[in-house]
C-alpha cells in the first residue's frame, strides 16, 4: 500500500475518506518519580481513521490514552488538537472538546440501568441546571427528550434494547463493555479512545464489537484510537498502527508495515538482551 | 364488527380490504412497532399510504404481473406492507424464514424465481448477495435497514425509503398502472405463496388464492367473535401460514391492530407492554413460561409461596374454568350503570377478601414461623379468609376465585402479559394437561387448533366452553372432514389450497379432483362430543390382532406427560394385546428418591426399585383409564409393562438424534422381553449390548421384574385376573 501518510487526505481501499490530523502528540514524556513511562514519543490521529496502539504488558499504552484523555500531564511535550496546542486541561474539560472514552476496568455505576448510565454520557450537552432539571419543566423537558433520542438511537446501534431497563450490575462482562462503549458513543465524540475494548471477551463477543467498532466508524466518522493486546483483531480493524515497548516508539505505520517491522518482531517474540 | 361488513366477495384482495379499512377507520392505529423504545404507530391511513409509495416504487423499478417478491426478515410493518405493495401491482409476495441459511434459501428463491427481493437488514442481504453467485434471476434487493450497508455495490441494491421516495415522485406517472392492476385482482388470484418447512423431503411452495386467505380469514374472525379493537403481537415467522393468517388476513379483514417487537430478545417485555388481546403460541413457548413460574416460585417469600399454591390449587379444581373464563360475547356498546355497579361490587368484594386473606395468613404464617422455624414452608398451608364462610356454595366459591384473581392471577397474568387476553391459540403438537390447564384455570382462554399451511391453517377449532386438552376441536366453520377407514384424516375447505407451485405431481397426490386433501394424520372423532382427537401419523398406526385400532404414539404421549416418565414405547401391532417398556426420568425420579431418603447408585437400581415400579404402575393405570374412555382406542390399554434397565439411547441405534424412539431396533434388541410379556413370565433376565461415549462396547445384564397394569372395560382379562 502506497498512501502519501502527509497529503491532508486521502482515501483507503475500502472506500472511507480519512482526513487531516486531529490529534497531534509531540515529544511526549511521561515521568512518576523516578520511572519513565513515556519517554519522547510523536505520533499522530487523522479525521476518520481507526488508530491503534499496541505493545508488550507495561509498555506505556494506557498511560498514553491517559495522557490523550488529560488525565495525565505530561512533564514534557505538547498535545496539539484541531491545529491548536491544548493547555494543561482537567478530564472534564477535555471530554467538552469531544473526546470520550472507555476504561480497561469498566467504570460503570452498578447501580443505575443501562439507560440512565447512557444517558450520564450526554451531560455535555444538556444546558439545563440542576433545579430545572428537578422541575422538569419546559426547556428541561425538552433537553431530555432530545439527548433520550440519541441515546435511544446507540441502544438501537449497540444492540441493547432489551437490557434498557436493566440495573448494569446485573450484567455480564460482556455486555457491561458493550454499555460503556454506548456510554462514550452517546457523548457523540469526535474523537473516541477505547482502552482495551475486548479484553476478556470470548471470539464472538470479540467478533460484535469488532463489527461494533467499524460500523461506528463507518456510520459516524468517528475516529477511534484503541489499545488492544489481541494482534488479529488489532490488524483487522485498525488503518495505521503505533508500537510501543518500555515507554518508546518503536514502529509506527499500516498493519502490514508493523507486521514486518524487525524491531516489533522482537518485542513481541523477544530477543536475548546482552 | 366482521358482520356489519359486506359480504366477503365483495373484498376481492388485501389490497381491496385495506382500501375498505383506511374508508371505515383511517384513524385507528394499524400497525405498532417498538422502535428507540417507543411503540411508533402508523393509522389504517399512514400504512396505506406507505404501501402506495412502495407499491409505485415497485412499479418504477419494472415490477411485472405474476412476479415473485420474496421478502425475508424479522416480523415489522414494513415487510407486511412489502407484502400488500406486491400484491397491488400484481406481484406475488412469498415471505421466507429469516433463520435460514444461504443454501436452504437458495432452493426457495430458485424454486420460485424471484425477480425481486425485499431484505430486513445487512445479514439478509449478504445472504441473497451469496445465493446471487448462483442463481441470476434476482433483479433488485431492496433492503430496510441501511446499517453496515453504506459500502455495498448499489447498482441493484435500494433502500426501502428510497424506493418509497421514487414512488412518491413518480406518482402521476404510474398511478393508473397501479389502479388497473389492483382492479385486475380477483378472488382466485394468487394470494401468496407460502413454503412448507420440508420435514419429508425439499420445501414446497404452497399457492394460496384471495379465496383462501379471505374466507379462512373471515370464518376464523367470526369464530372467536375477533373485532376491530383486538391487539395482536406479530413475533411467529413470516413465512409460517399462521402469521399471515393472524397478521395480514384476520388483521386486515377485522381491522385490529398488529404490534412488531423490538427484537426478538425484547420478545417478553414487549408482550406485557402490548398486553395482546388474541394470542397465538406454540405449546413449548407455554411450557417455558411455566417453567419460569415455578422456578420463581420457589424462591418467593413464604406467604408468597403458600398462597400461590392454595388458590392455584383451588383454580385448578375447576373454579378457573366456571368463573375465570373472560366473556365471550364482545359488545361495543358502553356498560349500563347496573352493569358498572355490579362490576364494580364484584372487584371490591374480591379485594376485600385478599386483603383479609392476607392478613390472616400473615399472622398464621407468623405463629408457625415460631414453631418451625426455618422448615416452615412444608408445613404451612395457606387458608381461606374466614369472612368467606358468610357466603356458601358456588357464591362462596365465586367470591374465592375473585379473592385469588386479586392476590394471585390478575398479577400473574400481568406479568406474563396475559392481563387483557381474551381468545388464545396453541397448536403444532400435543400440549401436556397440566400446562393447558394451569393457563385456562388462571383465566386465560387458551384453545388448541389442528391445521397446516394446505388448508390456509384452519382445520378444526375448539369452540369457547368445549375446551379439552386432548382433543383438536369441531371442525372450523366451512371444512368438511371425512376419516379414511385406516383413520386418515381428510378435509375440503373454502381455505384449501390451489395447487403446490409448479409440481403437480404432489398436487396430484395430496389433492383429488373432488377437493378432498390428505392430512397424513390419523384421527377420530370422540363419540360423546364430536370432537376431534389426533392419535398419530397414518402411517404409524396399525391393527390389533382383533382388528382394534393400535395407535402407540398416542397412548407414548399419554405416558410421557408424567414428569417420572422419560420415554415409552408401546407394542401390540398385530397382537392380542398391548404391552410396554417404561423409561424413568432420572432427575424427575432422582429427585423423589432424595427427598424421601431412597438410596441408589444407579439408573438401574433406582428403575427396580419396588416403590418406583408401583408408582410407575399406578401412572400406566391411569392412562388405561382415559385410553378406554375412547370406544376406538380401548384395545390399547396396557396390559403388561416393564421398566427397562438402561435409558434409551442414540449411541446404541435405539433412538434417532433428534430423540426419536426407533421401534423396530428395540424390538429385535429386547425380543426376549417381548417374549416374556406374551408368555405369561413375571420376570426375565435380559443381557444387553451398550456403547459407551468414547465408542467402548460393554454389556449391561438384568432380571427384569414384569407387572400386570389394571385395565378397564372390554379388554383383555388377563391383566384382571393378575389384580
Amino acid at each position: 500500500m502506497s498512501l502519501d501518510m502527509n497529503a491532508n487526505s486521502y482515501v483507503t481501499e475500502d472506500g472511507r475518506t480519512i482526513g487531516p490530523v486531529v490529534m497531534d502528540l509531540k515529544n511526549i514524556t511521561l515521568r512518576f518519580g523516578g520511572v519513565v513511562a513515556i519517554k519522547d514519543i510523536s505520533f499522530n490521529i487523522r479525521e476518520g481513521e481507526i488508530r491503534a496502539i499496541i505493545g508488550p504488558n507495561g509498555a506505556g499504552k494506557s498511560s498514553m490514552l491517559n495522557v490523550i484523555s488529560g488525565f495525565y500531564k505530561p512533564q514534557e511535550g505538547e498535545v496539539w488538537f484541531r491545529g491548536a496546542k491544548r493547555p494543561p486541561m482537567r478530564p472534564y474539560q477535555v471530554a467538552q472538546q469531544g473526546l470520550a472514552r472507555t476504561f480497561q476496568n469498566i467504570a460503570l455505576f452498578d447501580g443505575m440501568t443501562v439507560l440512565d448510565n447512557i444517558m450520564t454520557g450526554r451531560l455535555n450537552h444538556m444546558k439545563t441546571n440542576l433545579l430545572q432539571q428537578a422541575m422538569w419543566w419546559g426547556k428541561a423537558e425538552k433537553e431530555e427528550l432530545a439527548n433520550r433520542e440519541v441515546c435511544e438511537k446507540v441502544i438501537d446501534f449497540l444492540e441493547i434494547q432489551h437490557i434498557r431497563k436493566t440495573p448494569v450490575g446485573r450484567l455480564p462482562y460482556g455486555l457491561k463493555k458493550r454499555v460503556e462503549l454506548a456510554r462514550a458513543l452517546a457523548a457523540e465524540p469526535s474523537l473516541l479512545l477505547l482502552d482495551e475494548p475486548m479484553a476478556g471477551m470470548n471470539v464472538e463477543e470479540k467478533e460484535d464489537m469488532s463489527r461494533f467498532i467499524l460500523d461506528m466508524n463507518d456510520e459516524f466518522g468517528t475516529t477511534i484510537a484503541l489499545i488492544e493486546h489481541d494482534m488479529g483483531v488489532v490488524m483487522d480493524l485498525s488503518d495505521r498502527v503505533v508500537v510501543m515497548d518500555y515507554g518508546k516508539k518503536i514502529g509506527d505505520g499500516t498493519p502490514d508495515e508493523v507486521r514486518n517491522n524487525q524491531d516489533v518482531i522482537d518485542a513481541y517474540l523477544g530477543v536475548s538482551h546482552d | 364488527m366482521g358482520q356489519d361488513l359486506a359480504k366477503a366477495g365483495a373484498f376481492a384482495s388485501i389490497p381491496a380490504l385495506l382500501d375498505r379499512n383506511v374508508k371505515e377507520f383511517g384513524n385507528r392505529p394499524a400497525y405498532r412497532e417498538k422502535e428507540f423504545g417507543i411503540w411508533q404507530s402508523w393509522t389504517w391511513a399512514q400504512a396505506a399510504e406507505e404501501i402506495q409509495n412502495l407499491a409505485l416504487g415497485l412499479l418504477a423499478l419494472g415490477i411485472e404481473r405474476g412476479d415473485h417478491v420474496a421478502i425475508i426478515g424479522r416480523n415489522r410493518p414494513a415487510h407486511y406492507w412489502g407484502m400488500v405493495a406486491a400484491q397491488k401491482v400484481g406481484a406475488v409476495p412469498v415471505p421466507l424464514y429469516q433463520d435460514a441459511v444461504a443454501e436452504e434459501m437458495e432452493y426457495v428463491l430458485e424454486n420460485c424465481g424471484a425477480r425481486f427481493v425485499i431484505c430486513g437488514d445487512q445479514e439478509q442481504v449478504d445472504k441473497v448477495i451469496e445465493v446471487q453467485e448462483k442463481i441470476h434471476h434476482i433483479e433488485h434487493v431492496i433492503y430496510f435497514d441501511k446499517r453496515g450497508l453504506r459500502k455495498y455495490d448499489h447498482s441493484h441494491l435500494h433502500w426501502y425509503h428510497d424506493i418509497q421516495e421514487e414512488g412518491r415522485v413518480a406518482h402521476a406517472r404510474f398511478e393508473d398502472e397501479m389502479a388497473k392492476r389492483e382492479a385486475e385482482l380477483t378472488y382466485d388470484s394468487k394470494c401468496v405463496m407460502l413454503y412448507t418447512s420440508g420435514t419429508t423431503g425439499r420445501p414446497k411452495g404452497v399457492v394460496l388464492s384471495n379465496r383462501n386467505i379471505i374466507e379462512s380469514a373471515k370464518n376464523s374472525s367470526e369464530f372467536d367473535n375477533l373485532g376491530g379493537n383486538e391487539d395482536i403481537l406479530a413475533y411467529l415467522p413470516m413465512a409460517w401460514v399462521g402469521d399471515f393468517i393472524f397478521s395480514l388476513g384476520q388483521a386486515m379483514w377485522t381491522g385490529f391492530c398488529v404490534n412488531c417487537p423490538e427484537s426478538a430478545d425484547t420478545l417478553m417485555s414487549d408482550l406485557r407492554e402490548i398486553g395482546p388481546t388474541y394470542y397465538f403460541a406454540p405449546p413449548r413457548v407455554f411450557e417455558t413460561q411455566l417453567t419460569n413460574v415455578m422456578i420463581r416460585m420457589e424462591d418467593s417469600g413464604d406467604l408468597k409461596y403458600a398462597l400461590f399454591h392454595h388458590f392455584m390449587d383451588f383454580a385448578k379444581a375447576g373454579a378457573g374454568e366456571k368463573y375465570g373464563m373472560p366473556k365471550r360475547k364482545v359488545t361495543t356498546q358502553k356498560r349500563t350503570f347496573e352493569q358498572k355497579m355490579r362490576h364494580g361490587f364484584r372487584y371490591a368484594m374480591g379485594v376485600g377478601f385478599a386483603a383479609e386473606a392476607l392478613v390472616e395468613n400473615a399472622i398464621r404464617l407468623g405463629v408457625a414461623k415460631l414453631r418451625y422455624g426455618k422448615d416452615v414452608r412444608k408445613h404451612f398451608k395457606a387458608k381461606d379468609p374466614m369472612g368467606l364462610k358468610l357466603y356458601n356454595g358456588s357464591l362462596q366459591e365465586y367470591f374465592k376465585y375473585r379473592c385469588g384473581d386479586v392476590l394471585v392471577y390478575g398479577p400473574l397474568k400481568d406479568t406474563l402479559g396475559f392481563g387483557r387476553i381474551r381468545v388464545g391459540y396453541t397448536a403444532g403438537e400435543a400440549i401436556g394437561p397440566e400446562i393447558f390447564e394451569f393457563y385456562r384455570s388462571m383465566g386465560i382462554n387458551l384453545k388448541q387448533l389442528y391445521g397446516q399451511t394446505e388448508a390456509t391453517v384452519f382445520i378444526t377449532v375448539q369452540p369457547d366452553g368445549e375446551v379439552r386438552n386432548d382433543t383438536v376441536g369441531v371442525p372450523a366453520p366451512g371444512v368438511e372432514i371425512k376419516l379414511a377407514d385406516n383413520g386418515e384424516i381428510f378435509y375440503r375447505s373454502p381455505g384449501t389450497f390451489v395447487e403446490y407451485y409448479n409440481n403437480p405431481e404432489s398436487t396430484a397426490d395430496t389433492k383429488d379432483p373432488e377437493g378432498w386433501v390428505a392430512t397424513g394424520d390419523a384421527g377420530f372423532f370422540d363419540k360423546k362430543n364430536g370432537h376431534l382427537r389426533i392419535i398419530d401419523r397414518a402411517k404409524d398406526v396399525g391393527k390389533m390382532a382383533d382388528g382394534k385400532m393400535f395407535a402407540p404414539k398416542y397412548v407414548e404421549n399419554k405416558l410421557k406427560f408424567y414428569p417420572d416418565i422419560l420415554e415409552a414405547v408401546v407394542f401390540g401391532n398385530d397382537r392380542d394385546m398391548c404391552t410396554a417398556f417404561i423409561n424413568i426420568d432420572l432427575t424427575a425420579v432422582g429427585n423423589w428418591a432424595e427427598r424421601n431418603n431412597v438410596a441408589y447408585a444407579s439408573y438401574q437400581e433406582l428403575a427396580g426399585h419396588p416403590d418406583v415400579v408401583s408408582t410407575i404402575q399406578e401412572h400406566v393405570e391411569t392412562v388405561n383409564k382415559s385410553v378406554a374412555e375412547d370406544e376406538m382406542l380401548s384395545g390399547c390399554q396396557i396390559h403388561r409393562f416393564l421398566i427397562l434397565h438402561k435409558e434409551l439411547d442414540a449411541d446404541d441405534g435405539e433412538m434417532t438424534r433428534t430423540r426419536k424412539v426407533r421401534r423396530k431396533v428395540v424390538e429385535e434388541k429386547y425380543a426376549p422381553l417381548i417374549d416374556a410379556f406374551y408368555s405369561g413370565k413375571s420376570e426375565q433376565y435380559i443381557e444387553t449390548e451398550v456403547t459407551y461415549e468414547d465408542g467402548r462396547k460393554g454389556s449391561i445384564n438384568a432380571t427384569l421384574e414384569i407387572r400386570d397394569a389394571a385395565v378397564v372395560g372390554n379388554g383383555n382379562t388377563q391383566g384382571m385376573a393378575a389384580e
